[in-house]
């Protein structure tokens, strides 16, 4: 993976974190002598996304993965670090010529009873980009192409006449994926698509999103809890845990060996239906409060392989030699220089930003 | 008809059980003619897609069904008497004392504006005739029980102070405080992340085990079934379709949806290039298709499938509602 291969990723963010400030505002600092709170909601994350594959981030709640697919569609602006796509970085665009990649980079939300307006017939939800960015330059070509969209996900062009609320949701969420591809995007943000559906609309939404991609060559960031899921769409694996990327690689070497006792205790817990588990012991503790981290390595309160280096020394990520990064102390013994999950990604730009930014986390 | 023989005689027994929604374009039928038992201690799991009727079964045995929605045929036997004709109050007394009810969001079915140890002497006093102190003892002794460390302190205070898998804890402490013999769990991990839904799930089996009480678990999750059930009644469009032991039930589903279910779920490490799936969506309740619910999408339906609702048949262990296995199997 470390070897540059001759095309650039489509998508590289490089460093990214995103800071809330939470703190109380001026006169309750001053009056009461409050200090500061700032929440750490995604820290130094480095991920290379390669042209038409699939990227995914997994993750409780909390851990930040939302917040990371808000930064790459521009919904939320990075505290610090980059968002190369396509050869531009997006986080020093100037908010005028950010319209143009905004065709480029489209969003599928969770919740399609949310994401819809009810008050508009599908047909103007669908052509709403297409009137926006010009695509279309009447209304018959409008609704031809919003005909041919409608088809594409599987509905029929008669379906345009109708409200959101006659549609199921599955259905639902197959418009929204209409409306994200209706700009001719090459890059989709899928911020836990299938999650409000039930399982066989969820199949039906998940090989659709698979079709599209083969049929579209699209590149897709996809965000989910549910690990089956993303073991299905998914080229790239990335684990976070309270802002940070824990373990990253071809999703093939992550399901087949997690390393880092985190994807592992996720590993573990996701309800199995063949059966074999039913007596296993259940995972110790919780997500801590991402206000106030524990000192060192984050996961270290949860951890059972957890030593008193984990608890002062926040672990860097670090290559395996199976070509994925692990952020363990217990994995992988003396800390290595950082470096990028995903692949065809140069393996040296961004090296040792996440090794820099250590100290920076964990100070209680 | 009983679903499965048990020794003793059943805790809980729903006899075609039938809920109807007055509205002004007539009634809509959302729960047609279920019939289950429930033996003492057994963990019962219910699963369906959403809409299909699961939710408003436990919603009916706890009798917290509310206006429109009505028991318009059938009837449910607790410990061998009627409950559902019984009077709000009668019912209010039967649950919780005898009924526990743990619901999906831990922060909507606790009152913010009472403590944690509020509520708990509220239920327990309640139901159980214990003073002021004692009570609170008891509460302690409740909170311990789930798993919340330091529970004096914690018991004092308010619902927005714990975490989401604490909350459940504190939701299932206030659902078992009395020592109920049945508790509605409807959906309790859905707002949980996966770590601490194995959690949850673990505590409610070995506090329902230690006290013998028996579980109605409302999912959607078959997962979550297999890791936790004795047995699992599939539901589809307001009827059971399929009942029988878990194992049998997930090795060797016999309706075609508990087919095409099980086969549409991913799994892990099954580098799958397609998913299965069923093509559809459940249909509203304004618009049933006639006969079998589930013969538009099914692909082994065939004439008499939209002609008559197929009867529940007993099979191997359960039953299962589907007219392939009515005369002989095709």
């Amino acid at each position: 993976m470390s070897s540059a291969t001759d095309t650039q990723p489509l998508v590289s963010l490089t460093g990214l974190s995103k800071t809330f400030d939470l703190s109380p505002p001026l006169l309750n600092r001053l009056i009461e002598r409050k200090g500061r709170r700032t929440l750490r909601a995604v820290d130094a994350l480095n991920i290379d996304i390669p042209r038409g594959k699939t990227f995914s981030l997994v993750g409780e709640s909390g851990c930040g993965k939302s917040t990371v697919a808000k930064l790459v569609v521009g919904l939320h602006g990075a505290t610090s670090g980059s968002i190369t796509f396509d050869g531009t970085d997006l986080t020093r665009l100037a908010a005028a010529d950010r319209g143009a990649f905004r065709k480029r980079i489209q969003m599928i939300f969770q919740d399609p009873y949310a994401s819809l307006n009810p008050r508009w017939r599908v047909r103007d939800i669908i052509a709403e980009p297409l009137r926006s960015f010009g695509i279309t330059s009447s209304k018959q070509e409008e609704r031809a192409e919003v005909g041919r969209l409608l088809e594409m996900v599987g509905l029929s062009a008669r379906d345009g006449e109708k409200f959101p609320h006659e549609f199921s949701g599955g259905q639902r969420q197959r418009i929204s994926i209409a409306r994200a591809i209706s700009s001719k995007p090459e890059f989709l943000v899928c911020d836990e698509p299938t999650s409000a559906l039930d399982v066989s609309v969820q199949s039906q939404v998940l090989n659709l999103m698979r079709d599209l991609q083969d049929e579209l060559g699209l590149t897709y960031l996809f965000i989910s809890h549910d690990l089956a899921v993303v073991d299905f769409m998914s080229d790239y694996v990335g684990v976070m845990y309270l802002g940070r990327l824990v373990e990253a690689g071809p999703a093939e070497q992550i399901f087949a060996a997690p390393e880092h006792p985190y994807t592992r205790l996720l590993m573990d817990t996701v309800p199995d239906i063949s059966l074999g588990r039913r007596d296993r012991a259940p995972a110790i503790g919780e997500v801590p409060n991402p206000i106030t981290p524990p000192p060192g390595c984050s996961f270290n309160p949860r951890c059972p392989l957890a030593t008193q280096r984990c608890r002062e020394q926040s672990p860097a990520l670090a290559a395996r030699s199976s070509g994925t990064v692990v952020a363990c102390h217990a994995v992988t013994g003396e800390p290595a220089a950082g470096s990028r999950p995903g692949a065809g990604g140069a393996a040296g730009t961004g090296t040792g930003t996440v090794a820099q930014r250590q100290p920076e986390r964990g100070v209680a | 008809m009983n679903t499965t023989t048990f020794p003793n005689s059943p805790l809980l027994s729903v006899r075609d059980l039938s809920i109807c929604f007055d509205t002004r374009h007539g009634p809509l039928r959302a729960v047609d003619g279920i019939t289950f038992d429930l033996a003492p201690g057994e963990i019962l799991g219910m699963v369906g897609e959403s809409g299909a009727g699961k939710s408003l079964t436990g919603t009916a045995i706890t009798g917290l069904l509310e206006r429109p929605g009505r028991i318009d045929r059938g009837e449910i036997l607790f410990e061998g008497k009627r409950i559902d004709t019984l009077s709000a109050e009668e019912m209010r007394r039967l649950r919780g004392r005898r009924i526990g009810a743990i619901f999906q969001d831990p922060l909507t079915s606790l009152n913010p504006l009472m403590t944690v140890g509020q509520q708990l002497v509220q239920t327990i006093r309640t139901h159980l005739s214990l003073g002021k102190e004692a009570a609170r003892k008891r509460a302690i002794e409740c909170l311990a029980e789930v798993g919340i460390p330091a529970p004096e302190a914690r018991i004092d205070q308010y619902p927005h102070q714990f975490s989401g898998g604490m909350r459940q804890r504190v939701v299932i402490a206030l659902a078992l405080c009395a020592e109920p013999s049945l508790v509605i769990a409807d959906e309790p991990t859905t707002a949980l992340d996966v770590s601490i839904q194995a959690q949850i799930l673990d505590l409610l089996k070995k506090m329902c085990r230690e006290r013998g009480a028996a579980v109605i678990l409302v999912t959607h999750d078959m997962g979550v079934i297999a890791e936790t059930a004795d047995r699992v009644a599939v539901m589809y469009s307001g009827r059971v379709v399929e009942i029988g032991p878990v194992e049998k039930v997930v090795r060797d589903p016999r309706h075609p949806y508990t087919k095409g279910l099980m086969q549409s779920i991913p799994r892990v490490g099954s580098n799958a290039l397609r998913l299965t799936q069923i093509d559809g969506a459940m249909p509203r309740l304004t618009d049933l298709p006639s006969g079998c619910a589930f013969h538009p999408r099914c692909p082994r339906a065939f004439a008499e499938c939209k002609r008559t609702k197929p009867a529940a048949l007993p099979v191997e262990g359960g039953h299962v509602a589907c007219h392939l296995y009515q005369e002989e199997p095709v």
